[in-house]
């Protein structure tokens, strides 16, 4: 494992490790500072120039619009999560729908008519206050999804986690799969219809900002998304604003105490229990962390399509966001945004966009959105060819890839 | 030696894998502040037998008691926060991560950094974090491993990534430390310095230590008390000069009938 290199002088790494201490004590490296306010700012200004964009010759019809950018947004959200469990603790999950649709069904649950019995109202925008079901503010529920999905990672983490390496991917993908068929056969629960089924729950009340705040401005916060004249707009914002306060705790997370014991677990679990890393508690809390954005994700997104479905959790989601995870740079935060966004645009609409330009230019009869899954794996081969570390290369992670990293058991023997 | 003054004390300890006796009922002690040295032939049981001091293996019987507290099958973090210290037999280091901080990693049960302050990153966490990093730098140094702190662990040359092993394991902040073969593949002049810096450690931090060791100079050298294993038993114990010229031991290393020669 190790290399005794005879020479005294150790080999100088490019600046790799002095950057990476810089991390430590939080140091801000002002160009690069520079370069995220203006990629922010460019985001944030994006409903107003996008459509100057979409006529440019040649790249316009390539250019999402406003709605598509919130998909996007949030299947780049579950990926950065993602990337915290698989990234940083090195942990294969392949079951991360599991907690976007709990996300979704709080959502269901707590911001639309299911509950029929009951009638309940906190902070609920846009709807007569008469109507039955429980409506909770979508803030809250924003909040209690994540909290809810948060435990509901825990409670499959705590017994999951004790397993390693494939043993772990092929139990997350149990989980995976057993609370979308659960959710889909969930409307008779002992005779209470807990999920409607196959049908799925719709429809879910807006997000909003409330009659007081929306008076207050002048009606330039909109009392509800879903009646606003720039909905697309209001969600795309607030879906850049999930983001951006994933990305921000996400990196907080790696340059702290717990990423760095994340980290030392994903190189080595026995050297890191020896140093008095707690395994199951530190693991669990990567896994719960996940679960919590996946949570925020999937409620913000039930709210934004007005629904929970059960078709919308399969299997193929969670590989998805796999892909975008390694596309991008396992445990590199900017690397995923980049494969989030790449692969969410050629899930939204790339691949139409390109099956229509062939058609349409070229002649050729070809769908590409039929075999879509086909090319996101084309994508991934490729890049394990070409680019093993991803998009933007972690560059801590890019000398394992390339190298290896050693995690045999100790001395081979485990009891 | 009354019980009292142990730091360390393992009571009829066994450990079986399936039909493989590994470690048969030993009793072993290590005095407050004492440098005590486990050896025997490759295959005697002394990993094992560290690896149930610290943690990683449960012992099938006995008794483990650190510091007046029964350790016995308690998971290794746990031990680890109790005050043992440990550094392994191939080195274990987080490759990956710098001098620096794999000492950090080292800190983590001294530390009390959670999520949410994590996130805010409070006054209090850079705080912390500062002093770590400090105190970090300072056992680097301490070790011989001055202006390494920026270094990737894996690019450290062999003695110094032995050196940054016992950093990493001082930065738990231990009572007693467990240092396995820490000389392997050492160089004399390598050998010779690391067996001043075990002296030094234990004069100038007020530890205990336990060494598996197969160079006998380094035993010899450093020892206040040797324990011998063989095929999982205890042959022999007492301070060095007796252990040297017990028959079983030399019989041990060198076979049978070599004691009479």
């Amino acid at each position: 494992m190790t290399e005794p290199s005879a020479a005294g002088q150790p080999r100088r790494d490019g600046g790799l490790g002095g950057e990476l201490n810089r991390r430590l004590r939080g140091g801000v490296d002002p160009r690069g500072l520079a370069v995220v306010a203006a990629v922010i700012a460019a985001a944030l200004l994006y409903p107003y120039y996008f459509e100057f964009l979409q006529d440019v010759p040649l790249i316009g019809d390539f250019i999402p619009g406003v709605g598509s950018m919130v998909v996007m947004l949030v299947f780049t959200m579950m990926a950065v999560g993602l990337n915290i469990v698989v990234g940083y603790a090195g942990l294969l999950d392949l079951g991360y729908v599991a907690f976007y649709a709990a996300g979704a069904y709080m959502a269901a649950w707590f911001a639309s008519q299911q509950f029929e019995q009951w009638r309940f109202h906190l902070g609920s925008v846009g709807i007569s206050k008469e109507l039955s079901g429980l409506h909770l503010s979508i803030w809250i529920v924003i909040l209690l999804a994540g909290l809810f999905t948060m435990a509901v990672g825990i409670l499959i983490g705590l017994p999951t986690l004790r397993l390693r390496g494939d043993y772990l991917a092929i139990v997350t993908l149990g989980f995976g799969e057993i609370i979308p068929q659960f959710v889909r056969n969930g409307d008779n629960v002992f005779g209470f219809d807990l999920t409607h089924g196959t049908f799925g729950i719709s429809p879910i009340d807006s997000p909003g900002f409330g009659k007081t705040l929306s008076d207050a401005t002048n009606e330039l916060l909109p009392l509800s998304y879903q009646q606003s004249f720039d909905r697309a707009r209001w969600f795309f914002w607030t879906a850049l604003v999930l983001v951006l306060v994933t990305v921000f705790c996400s990196v907080r997370l790696r340059d702290s105490r717990l990423g760095r014991a994340w980290i030392a677990i994903r190189e080595d679990e026995t050297a890191a229990a020896a140093m008095g890393i707690p395994l199951m508690r530190t693991k669990t809390w990567a896994y719960a962390l996940g679960a919590f954005f996946g949570g925020v994700a999937g409620a913000f997104y039930a709210s934004f399509k007005a629904g929970a479905f059960p078709a919308d959790f399969y299997f193929n989601i969670s590989v998805f966001l796999l892909c975008m995870v390694i596309l991008g740079g396992l445990g590199s935060v900017w690397g995923v945004i980049l494969g989030g966004m790449v692969l969410g645009y050629l899930n939204v609409e790339g691949l139409a966009t390109i099956g229509t330009k062939l058609q349409q230019d070229a002649g050729i009869d070809f769908d590409p959105t039929k075999y879509q899954f086909g090319i996101y794996g084309l994508i991934i081969v490729l890049v394990m060819l070409f680019r093993p570390t991803g998009l933007i290369p972690e560059r801590r992670h890019k000398r394992e890839l390339e190298e290896g990293v050693q995690d045999d058991t100790l001395y081979g023997t485990s009891q | 030696m009354n019980a009292g003054d142990d730091i360390l004390s393992a009571t009829d300890v066994r450990k079986e894998f399936g039909g493989l006796l590994a470690v048969d009922d030993v009793d072993f002690s290590v005095p407050r502040g004492g440098i005590v040295s486990l050896i025997g032939p490759n295959g005697a049981g002394k990993t094992t037998f560290f690896n149930m001091l610290t943690g990683v293996y449960k012992p099938t019987a006995g008794r483990i008691e650190f510091a007046d507290t029964d350790v016995t099958g308690k998971p290794p973090h746990a031990i680890t926060e109790l005050g043992i210290g440990r550094t392994f037999q191939n080195i274990r280091l987080f490759q990956h991560m710098t001098a620096l901080e794999n000492v950090l990693v080292g800190m983590h049960a001294r530390l009390s950094g959670g999520i949410i302050r994590s996130i805010l990153r409070t006054p209090g966490i850079r705080r912390e974090e500062r002093g770590a990093a400090e105190r970090a730098r300072e056992l680097l140094r301490y070790s011989g491993l001055r202006g390494r702190d920026d270094e990737l662990a894996r690019n450290l040359p062999y003695g110094d990534q032995r050196r940054l092993e016992v950093a990493r394991a001082l930065a738990t902040e231990p009572k007693l430390l467990l240092l396995d073969e820490p000389t392997a593949g050492m160089n004399p002049q390598e050998t010779a310095a690391f067996t001043d810096f075990v002296a030094k450690l234990r004069a100038e931090r007020e530890l205990s230590i336990l060494l598996i060791e197969h160079d006998m100079k380094v035993v010899m050298g450093v020892s206040d008390r040797v324990t011998v294993l063989d095929y999982g038993q205890k042959i022999a114990e007492g301070t060095p000069a007796e252990v040297q010229s017990n028959e079983r031991v030399i019989e041990a290393y060198l076979g049978a009938g070599a004691a009479s020669a």
